[in-house]
């Protein structure tokens, strides 16, 4: 095997607030190899955005970041400078954003945006950066690529303005991208466009992606590897198959009830919920961060969490008990 | 389900239209965009309608009219049999009453719970705010709320909470009809499920019926009893929801359906074939409005409107279904 593209070991974001520190994300470890796809779930607040914003150095100065390894092909991010990030992000890593309206320049045209990545990072003169802004653009399913480089994004639909920020963030080949949320905005039918292109584009030029979002049917359809976080842990990690066929941790089985699905839940019937709210992650966070929530939870929760593999390493979860259950509770069929 | 009832349905909508004139560019002449179409729906008590359909399509438009905040350029409104031109906007609010999509922008944070949740009862002049405070707490009990957040203000309530506040605002003046406009889309996972049981409970518990707006298809077929589809201002097919989500008849409806992304990993990103953008709808395409995107387009479809065919109950309007309908519709 070659090496990750990305390695993240135990990464944690504390955010100093008025009365003590606030522990936003609590050792996070993850490798993502090339051209895998790996899904980051979980509920507002849980800590994902915050992580993927970490791997781009793009947290803004009050948050503090602290990694034991944040390795990004080759590069040690814990000890790259601002101007070290600055040549990385947009050629070798880039992003996608939720909203593209507030992420593209209404000031500029599509063609400037779309060039300026390559003209700034490449010696590339403006005939080769725009030939290559109508090549990608075609790549990603926009007709007329010529006429749409002099028009302004307000031009554009939603799904249009999704594609062409899709088209920036490929324009130097990158070796990552991370898409936050990048269909919550869209309509159903323009979501599912949107996503198989970039399954298809990440897969056909070999690109890792993180895609962080709190829908699950994305996920599932979506991912290679999926995270779960919930309150700035990562609480399960496995295969996509593996977490949706067989969840261990009791929050991912927790969220997998909550939502209908179409054929398999009964119409009109109640639907599982998780009580309770998001514990408060000021000052000391101790044992499991879930417990407060879970119906699983017993007085050894309070203590030391084990993180828990499987045999083959492609499935692990946190939780103290072996199988994610009290020992000798059943799940109800 | 309660058809075949005597009764007038509690809501309906006849050949209802609201056309917007446009005015495109600063000296560009008015152009007509119409938003809602010649729609006909009807609402039996304790029916569940959920209406779907893309951004655009007119579904907010159409519960504007319901909720009287637009008026329609033609066409009626109905409330148990009485058009509700008649009726002035107050006595319409005491039986058709909202549940907005955002609990953030749609509570004033500078009132207080009680303040916001009792605001109907006092422009309607219901009680003294002895019995107002009272209907306050019982509301609260009945969305799932502590009496004591009586005095607190939105801004120090989760998400889920401030919806419960909407709906316990909502459902004070004991309406008929509550009009749900993306009611969950707002709100994490594990508390849209708790909301979505709280409206089903709600609806058991006191009767409603809901018009219940939402582009996630999964939470329409759990909650809905009928479900209509919305294009271009259009109702395109209509139906019970297990007839509409088991065998859809309209080719929109089939592509909306197979856009329902599942938590199912082995079955990978869907497919939908509706390659082109949503058209502007300024200039609807001809003949049917969907031709341009349809998998299933014939040579008709280009240039003659479909007509609406119906068994009763399942309706659609598409050339695939029922007989010649020869003549050109405008």
């Amino acid at each position: 095997m070659s090496e990750p593209v990305l390695s993240v070991r135990n990464l944690r974001l504390d955010i100093p607030i008025g009365a003590g520190t606030l522990h936003a994300v609590r050792g996070i470890d993850f490798d993502l190899d090339r051209g895998e796809t790996l899904c980051i779930v979980g509920e507002s607040g849980s800590g994902k955005s915050l992580t993927s914003l970490a791997i781009m150095d793009l947290l803004g100065k009050r948050i503090e970041r602290k990694a034991d390894k944040l390795v990004f092909d080759g590069t040690d991010l814990t000890k790259a400078g601002a101007r070290k990030m600055r040549a990385l992000r947009g050629d070798r890593m880039a992003m996608i954003f939720q909203e593209p309206m507030t992420s593209l320049n209404p000031a500029y045209t599509i063609g400037d945006q779309l060039m300026e990545a390559l003209l700034l990072h490449r010696k590339v003169g403006k005939a080769e950066a725009r030939r290559r802004a109508v090549e990608l653009l075609e790549k990603v399913g926009i007709t007329g690529a010529e006429r749409r480089l002099s028009q302004y994004p307000h031009q554009l639909s939603g799904g249009l303005r999704q594609r062409v920020m899709i088209a920036m963030a490929l324009m130097c080949e990158p070796e990552l991208i991370i898409a936050d949320e990048p269909t919550t905005a869209l309509d159903v039918t323009i979501q599912a466009q949107i996503l198989r292109l970039l399954v298809d584009l990440t897969r056909e030029m070999n690109v890792a992606m993180i895609l962080i979002t709190h829908d699950l049917g994305v996920v599932a359809r979506v991912a290679d590897k999926v995270a779960v976080m919930y309150a700035g842990e990562l609480v399960e990690a496995g295969t996509a198959k593996k977490v949706f066929d067989a969840p261990m941790h009791p929050y991912t089985r927790g969220l997998l009830r909550c939502i209908p699905v179409p054929g398999k839940t009964e119409r009109g019937s109640e639907l599982g919920s998780i009580p309770g709210i998001v514990p408060s992650l000021v000052g000391e966070v101790s044992g499991c961060v879930f417990r407060t929530r879970c119906e699983e939870a017993t007085e050894a929760c309070r203590g030391e969490i084990p993180f828990r593999e499987s045999a083959d390493g492609r499935h692990n979860f946190r939780c103290v008990h072996e199988a994610g259950r009290r020992a000798g509770v059943e799940e109800p069929a | 389900m309660s058809e075949g009832n005597a009764s007038p349905p509690v809501l309906e909508l006849r050949n209802v239209s609201k056309t917007y004139q446009i005015k495109q560019g600063m000296f560009g002449e008015r152009k007509p965009l119409k938003a809602v179409n010649d729609v006909s729906l009807s609402l039996q008590r304790g029916d569940v309608l959920g209406l779907v359909g893309e951004s655009g399509c007119g579904k907010s438009t159409l519960a504007k009219i319901l909720l009287g905040l637009e008026a329609p350029t033609s066409g009626e409104v109905l409330v148990d049999g009485e058009p509700i031109g008649a009726q002035n906007r107050r006595l319409l609010a005491r039986r058709i009453q909202p549940i907005f999509q955002d609990p953030y922008s749609s509570l004033n944070p500078r009132k207080s719970i009680r303040d916001i949740i009792s605001l109907p009862l006092r422009v309607h002049g219901i009680g003294d705010s002895a019995s107002q405070d009272k209907a306050v707490r019982e509301i609260l009990d009945v969305v799932g709320l502590p009496s004591r957040v009586m005095n607190s203000y939105p801004s120090q309530m989760s998400g889920g909470q401030r919806q419960r506040v909407a709906i316990a605002r909502a459902l004070i003046m004991k309406p008929e009809v509550v009009v749900c406009d993306e009611p969950t889309s707002a709100l994490d996972v594990s508390v849209q499920s708790q909301i979505l049981n709280l409206l089903g409970e709600l609806r058991r518990e006191f009767g409603l019926t809901y018009l219940f707006i939402s582009h996630n298809l999964a939470v329409v077929e759990h909650l809905a009893t009928r479900v209509a589809v919305m294009y271009l201002g259009r109702i395109v097919e209509e139906a019970p929801v297990g007839a509409l989500f088991d065998e859809p008849r309209h080719p929109y409806t089939e592509a909306l359906l197979a856009s329902v992304l599942t938590p199912e990993p082995d079955l990978g990103v869907p497919d939908t074939h509706l390659g082109a953008t949503y058209p502007n709808p300024i200039e609807p395409p001809t003949g049917c409005h969907f031709h341009p995107r349809c998998a299933r387009v014939m040579e008709r479809c280009k240039g003659v409107a479909p007509q609406l065919t119906s068994d009763g109950e399942h309706s659609v309007e598409c050339h695939l279904y029922g007989q010649e309908s020869g003549q050109a519709v405008a």
